[in-house]
């Protein structure tokens, strides 16, 4: 009903091949996007600002850079938590060393570092396939955090080892340190996100990314054609550490407000890979739901108990928190493989046909 | 298709309702203190003790007290697993019920809270971890740190080290080595430890464990190669335990080993058995149940069945008593604090107001049945560190005994230091200094 595509002609060859064909996408994507801006810092409080929504973006982010990689070209990573550690401390000295550089362009300029350092990264991937490439990248993990638990310098020498976000404005508004409000710091993060998100999105429909699909689904034959496996890996693997860095200096600057190596730790490369695979290998919006996935739901589970008016002792409940979220992560990948976009699919396929699905 | 439906419904089920909360602001004869625990992970040997000793005092005090002043506190925990992300949430979900003051335990996460805590109003109260930079208060209001820092620790170390070799002036050429957990926390003692190193002429070699670490198989063999004098350790967590065994594998002379106040307690030796016996370790208040608060705590909380999670016997291990200490300066900065304010619940400032004014005397430790527990502690407003003196205590195989009298730290060697690092650290945080004149 809502998806009637009646009366809908497309006359060009750029409307056929527009981001949204459907004008109700077009519109339900703008409201979403125009609602997303404007409601919660009008409504939510600084709970769900801070500790929910802010983190969301930021692994969005993340995922959506690893999902180029990981879901477009086919180059399994391990190594998200180090290139986001990147983003994170090259964000750091910049913003230190240049305190009058707008810190958005520090974001993008720390994000062209990160990129630098995939690239090197990436370079064994055309000798390297599959696990044995995760394996590889997870090399790039450990270095990459040792390096900077061991250089001083990039936390400008600070005893504890800990970067922390100096005060930063865009535009006389506080984003950055203790003094921002975290609906200024919600609204730079989804800027960041939605340009992002954009930029992305037409990557992946154009020659690059036709040729990341094209070397993920079967190299040889990609080579054959004409696709440049050098070219087309290392530019995945820039392209992938670029968002990567950006999400990692919006962890630092946005987010957390300080951190330490730790925050970049393996753990972060898999929750992030964990949330591609969820949200669904090889899709942008995939990226988004894998993110809300991994943040909500554990949220959820916490804050259940308590909803329902049970009181349990915290231990009891983390571990309960544990046990259930890894089985719904099970029972979702039984469910549906695919991932969440997958969900949404069929569920838009089956609307468009409605009342008659088949 | 049915369980597909059944997903999506889950799924709008769980971003709708998520995060939504039953924010019950504290009523007004109530106090809320949020604490952020650790009960589960790598850390929880650790964590637990605390955790219960904590609860533990706070129970007694609404138990046999009705409350501070008969204003009743009421808490709620958190478990955080150590993590500074989740302890950003915890802190973040438990600030909708007014907290006037946080206890983070954790050093990563008071690193987080600093800056949140000055804007939100509530008093950050590390107690003997954290940022030693904030222990200024002239930069840093709301942090307190007392009784003492981990750089006047790492000085008291080195000064009982010193005694113990008979001098200070004879630790020339010896070898000192530190071995500390991989992350803010175990990095604060570093700077002091070199300071002092270059002052006094040992030599020191600085070796990391990485978090978590259960793996240090090659630190270990690093310090058997130095054969050290002596060996200094910043563990926390399951770090500790693997180290004790690691040192007793060696053969270390376990008497010429030290832990920091988190890196000795029960939890930390009982795994290495025997090999165990002769480590010693700081602690700023003593171990065991020979004090009247113990037996109030057995008669008022376990007695009635009101325990926080630990059993009677658990009582009086270091970290035990370290949370009783916690809640116990919590509750008398919060007394203090009603001195001027009257005796009803205070807000944030009111209470930060109390931290600083604290002034707790040998005779008010007495009241408290706390008479030989800890020492004393005067905090002001430019030290809120109130530069306590530690002891060191030794495991016998069965239990902690202490085999020091209070070793004072080298104040003139760390206040400067801090004073000078306050300045750094509130600059990066655009803070500028108040002055202590006009607090009166």
């Amino acid at each position: 009903m809502i998806y009637r595509e009646a009366g809908q002609f497309k006359t060009t060859y750029a409307s056929d091949q527009a981001v949204f064909p459907i004008a109700q996408d077009r519109v339900v994507v703008g409201l979403a996007v125009v609602a997303a801006f404007v409601a919660p810092p009008l409504l939510a409080d600084e709970y769900w600002l801070q500790a929910v929504l802010i983190p969301l973006l930021v692994y969005a982010l993340a995922a959506l850079g690893l999902n180029l990689l990981t879901g477009y070209a086919g180059q399994l990573s391990l190594g998200t938590g180090g290139f986001m550690a990147v983003g994170a401390y090259a964000a750091f000295k910049l913003t230190t060393a240049f305190p009058q550089l707008n810190i958005i362009l520090v974001f993008l300029l720390s994000g062209v570092v990160a990129a630098a350092v995939g690239l090197v990264f990436g370079v064994p991937s055309l000798r390297i396939k599959g696990f044995y490439l995760a394996v590889a990248t997870l090399a790039a993990q450990f270095f990459l955090i040792w390096l900077f638990n061991k250089v001083p310098w990039f936390v400008n020498y600070a005893a504890s080892g800990t970067i922390t976000a100096p005060p930063r404005s865009v535009f006389g508004v506080m984003v950055a340190g203790p003094t921002a409000t975290s609906q200024a710091r919600y609204v730079t993060a989804l800027a960041l996100v939605a340009v992002g998100a954009i930029v992305a999105k037409n990557l992946v429909r154009g020659r690059v990314g036709r040729s990341w699909m094209a070397i993920r689904d079967r190299d040889i034959a990609a080579e054959i054609i004409g696709v440049r496996p050098l070219r087309t890996k290392l530019l995945a693997f820039g392209i992938s550490s670029f968002y990567c860095g950006v999400a990692g200096a919006e962890l630092v600057f946005l987010y957390l407000g300080s951190a330490e190596t730790l925050a970049f730790d393996i753990s972060l490369s898999f929750l992030v890979l964990f949330m591609v695979i969820i949200g669904g290998l090889g899709s942008i919006l995939g990226s988004f739901l894998g993110a809300a996935f991994i943040v909500l739901v554990p949220i959820f589970l916490t804050n259940a108990p308590h909803l329902v008016g049970l009181v349990l002792p915290v231990a009891l409940q983390k571990e309960m928190e544990l046990m259930v979220f890894g089985g719904l992560i099970i029972f979702f990948l039984i469910v549906e493989p695919n991932g969440l976009a997958r969900l949404w699919q069929i569920t838009k396929e089956k609307l468009r046909l409605w009342p008659f699905p088949h | 298709m049915r369980s597909r439906t059944v997903l999506i419904g889950m799924l709008a089920a769980a971003l709708v309702a998520g995060p939504l909360l039953a924010a019950a602001a504290a009523q007004p004869k109530e106090m809320f203190i949020p604490l952020l625990v650790y009960r589960t992970g790598a850390y929880a040997p650790s964590g637990i003790p605390i955790a219960n000793g904590f609860v533990d005092y706070f129970t007694l005090l609404n138990e046999r007290d009705g409350g501070i002043n008969g204003v009743r506190v009421v808490w709620e925990e958190c478990e955080t697993q150590y993590d500074t992300k989740q302890g950003v949430e915890c802190y973040e979900r438990l600030k909708s019920k007014n907290p006037v003051l946080v206890n983070p335990y954790s050093t990563g996460i008071t690193y987080q809270l600093i800056p949140k805590a000055s804007v939100d109003k509530v008093v950050v109260f590390s107690m003997g971890y954290g940022n030693t930079a904030a222990a200024d208060g002239r930069w840093f209001p709301w942090v307190f740190s007392f009784p003492t820092t981990y750089w006047s620790q790492a000085s008291a170390v080195i000064r009982y080290i010193g005694q113990q070799e008979g001098g200070l002036d004879k630790l020339k050429g010896k070898k000192i080595v530190h071995v500390f957990h991989n992350s803010p926390y175990g990095k604060e003692a570093n700077t002091t430890l070199e300071t002092l190193a270059r002052q006094l002429g040992f030599e020191l070699t600085l070796l990391a464990v990485d978090h978590p670490g259960q793996e240090q198989k090659s630190t270990w063999l690093q310090v058997r190669r130095i054969n050290p004098d002596w060996v200094f350790m910043s563990g926390w967590g399951v770090m500790n335990q693997v180290a004790v065994k690691e040192a007793a594998a060696i053969g270390l002379k376990m008497d010429h080993f030290i832990g920091n106040w988190w890196s000795a307690n029960d939890s930390d030796v009982v795994p290495a058995g025997d090999g165990a016996k002769g480590y010693k370790g700081a602690t700023f208040h003593a171990p065991g149940t020979a004090f009247k608060v113990h037996q109030d705590i057995v008669k008022f909380v376990y007695d009635k069945g009101k325990g926080g999670g630990g059993k009677k016997e658990d009582m009086g291990t270091p970290l035990y008593n370290r949370g009783v200490v916690n809640a116990m300066l919590s509750a008398e900065a919060i007394r203090t604090a009603m001195t001027k304010y009257g005796n009803k619940a205070l807000t944030g400032e009111q209470v930060r107001w109390g931290f600083e004014n604290l002034n707790l005397t040998e005779p008010r430790l007495d009241q408290l049945g706390m008479k030989g527990f800890m020492h004393p502690i005067k905090v002001t407003c430019e030290d809120h560190e109130g530069n306590g003196p530690i002891l060191v205590q030794q495991w016998d195989g069965k239990r902690w005994t202490l085999v020091s009298d209070w070793i004072a730290p080298m104040r003139e060697v760390v206040r400067p230091k801090i004073e000078a690092a306050a300045i750094e650290e509130g600059k990066k945080l655009g803070y500028t200094e108040r002055d202590c004149a006009k607090e009166k």
